[in-house]
């Protein structure tokens, strides 16, 4: 076994998760099943692989230039709206579970 | 003329002769929404309101004689990851079950440009997380070819509705298989373009490395003509990439003699059905027959396409769905009192169990201690599989395999399994890893009437020879 229940307890906090009993037991079931196929990659000798982020490096770019300027085609002025307008305030609250006229409202953070 | 099996020249072309028009034609396919969908579950919002106005904008250009736009009054769906002004959107998740977007996905608002009537959102796998329809938080879809099976997924009400004629053609999207898959599974073309073809601004994010927006249509040629609709640099996604589109449409009837086709050993072993893997044989045959010269060619990676894409996808999904957190528009749990609790509970209360699990999944692979060992391994794997791609497309101009190892399986047959729906996707996620185009087109059927699909895989930015094939493969057929 490569996960541990302790292990699930741990990511399900960083991932902000709290799931029931069963949920964690079914999870410690799953992700070990997975894990255990996902190890044949170890098959692979990739000492000398570069890692692969994205696909778009490769197309429309400036090929003689390294790093972000390759994205040259993609760069635009740093101008207020420039694509487009920001959302009206009211639309911006629109889908919130909770908010005012201004803010978005959600339970209290810090204790004075 | 039936106006619900239309194509979309037959749609356009009724109604610029006047033999309907495009309102007539929206009613016509909400009465077959109306009739079918109800055992079939492909639609999970309609946009009436939206569709008859579009209609009628259309028909007004008509009555005043204007050009008509290349899709006016066709109608379509749209998956339900892809957001639509002022209609519900809910990624088939719970978490967004109230969300209503205040913009458009650029690729529907390329298609309403265009003159489509937007019908309503398509059931689909949450988040596009499966390989059946069975995650959705609403519900599963069946497949219009048996009822007790499944119509293939993530974009599986997508498929499901151009199958069963309540939609002219639909939208759906591709991070591992999720256009092609169900279009095998219900008899319909489905085509994933290349990484960057087509604008993600809009598409709600599973894994943004991997996702790709594309048409699932009736015809080759429907699927040509939507892909030149929605292609191109979007500068709201810098991911969309500054390539010129070609005319799809124009380039279809070239002909496909002298081009050279690879198959690769590893596409045809263990786990293919015998009856798909007859189709599929017979298909190649019959596109020699057409004057191709079939290459046999090695990708000596595809058994690790798999484990490889499973933790790309889900450690990207991990982060990506951080967002959901019950504060600015996703479900929020009540009676909770403080901030963490917040989160938590409004996650565990919103989130299905597979999205749980790809969440748990990606997380694990990108904490402390396990970076390297999983989520840089896999990178660097994918390097590998797209390097298969590139010497493989130096010998051919495509390559040709099942989409799927079998037909429909029964709803509830791979549900409690995460793994054995996994590997459903074994043909599919190779193409999503290395940004490549692919295309399923209907091959024949199984002893039980199941739709079998041709998967035609083509090299970077050349969707027109995969669908100048798939045309020819479809019209001798």
């Amino acid at each position: 076994m490569k996960v541990t229940a302790q292990d699930v307890a741990y990511v399900a906090d960083l991932a902000n998760l709290e799931l029931t009993e069963d949920e964690r037991r079914s999870m410690l079931r799953d992700l070990n099943s997975i894990l255990d196929y996902i190890d044949r990659l170890n098959e692979l000798d990739t000492s000398n692989v570069p890692p692969m982020a994205q696909v778009s490096d490769r197309y429309g770019v400036d090929e003689a230039k390294q790093g972000s300027e390759r994205f040259a085609y993609a760069w635009r002025a740093d101008v207020l709206e420039g694509l487009r307008k920001s959302l009206p305030r009211k639309q911006a609250l629109a889908n919130a579970p909770d908010a005012d006229e201004d803010y978005f409202r959600v339970p209290k953070v810090i204790e004075r | 003329m039936d106006p619900v099996s239309l194509t979309i020249d037959g749609a356009r072309s009724a109604v610029q002769e006047r033999k309907t028009t495009c309102a007539a034609l929206a009613e016509a396919h909400y009465e077959r929404i109306q009739k079918e969908d109800g055992q079939i579950g492909a639609f999970l919002t309609l946009s009436r309101d939206r569709a008859m106005q579009q209609a009628d904008r259309v028909d007004r250009m008509v009555a005043e004689g204007k050009p008509l736009p290349p899709l006016a009054g066709v109608p379509v769906g749209i998956k339900d990851v892809m957001s639509t002004r002022g209609v519900r959107t809910t990624a088939g998740s719970k978490i967004l079950e109230k969300y209503v977007p205040p913009y458009d996905c650029t690729a529907v608002a390329r298609l309403e440009a265009a003159g489509a009537v937007v019908l309503g959102k398509m059931n689909c796998d949450e988040f596009a997380m499966g390989s059946s329809n069975e995650n959705s938080g609403y519900g599963p879809v069946r497949n219009p070819r048996d009822l007790t099976r499944v119509p293939g997924g993530s974009s599986g009400g997508s498929a499901a509705a151009v199958a069963a004629d309540m939609a002219v053609f639909t939208l759906g999207s591709d991070t591992g298989g999720s256009i092609r898959q169900p279009a095998s599974f219900c008899g319909v073309v489905g085509l994933m373009p290349t990484y960057g073809r087509v604008s993600r601004y809009g598409l709600i994010a599973f894994a943004s490395s991997l996702d790709h927006i594309g048409p699932l249509a009736k015809t080759v040629k429907d699927a040509a003509i939507v892909l030149k609709t929605i292609a191109g640099r979007d500068p709201m996604d810098p991911t969309s990439a500054d390539v010129p589109v070609p005319d799809y449409v124009a380039e279809l009837d070239k002909p496909i003699r002298g081009l050279k086709l690879g198959i690769a050993n590893e596409y045809f072993g263990e786990g293919l059905d015998e009856e798909v893997r007859a189709a599929v044989e017979k298909a190649i045959d019959k596109l020699k027959g057409l004057g191709c010269e079939i290459v046999p060619v090695s990708l000596p990676h595809t058994p690790y396409a798999i484990p490889t894409y499973y933790l790309i996808a889900t450690a990207e999904a991990s982060s990506n769905l951080a967002r959901y957190d019950g504060v600015r528009y996703s479900h929020r749990a009540l009676g909770v009192t403080t901030l963490p609790e917040m989160y938590r509970r409004s996650r565990d209360e919103g989130f299905g169990p597979e999205v749980k699990r790809r969440i748990m999944l990606g997380t694990y692979a990108l904490s402390a201690g396990y970076y390297d060992a999983y989520y840089l391994k896999a990178q660097k794997v994918r390097t590998l599989l797209t390097r298969d791609f590139d010497s493989a497309f130096a010998k051919v101009d495509a390559i040709v395999t099942p989409t799927s190892p079998s037909a429909a399986f029964r709803l509830g047959e791979k549900s409690n399994d995460p793994l054995s729906m996994y590997l459903a996707d074994i043909y599919t996620v190779t193409a999503d890893l290395a940004g490549i185009p692919g295309i399923s087109v209907p091959c024949g059927e199984t002893r039980e009437k199941l739709p079998i699909g041709l998967q035609i895989l083509g090299k970077h930015f050349d969707e027109a020879t995969i669908l100048r094939i798939a045309h020819a493969f479809e019209q001798a057929a």
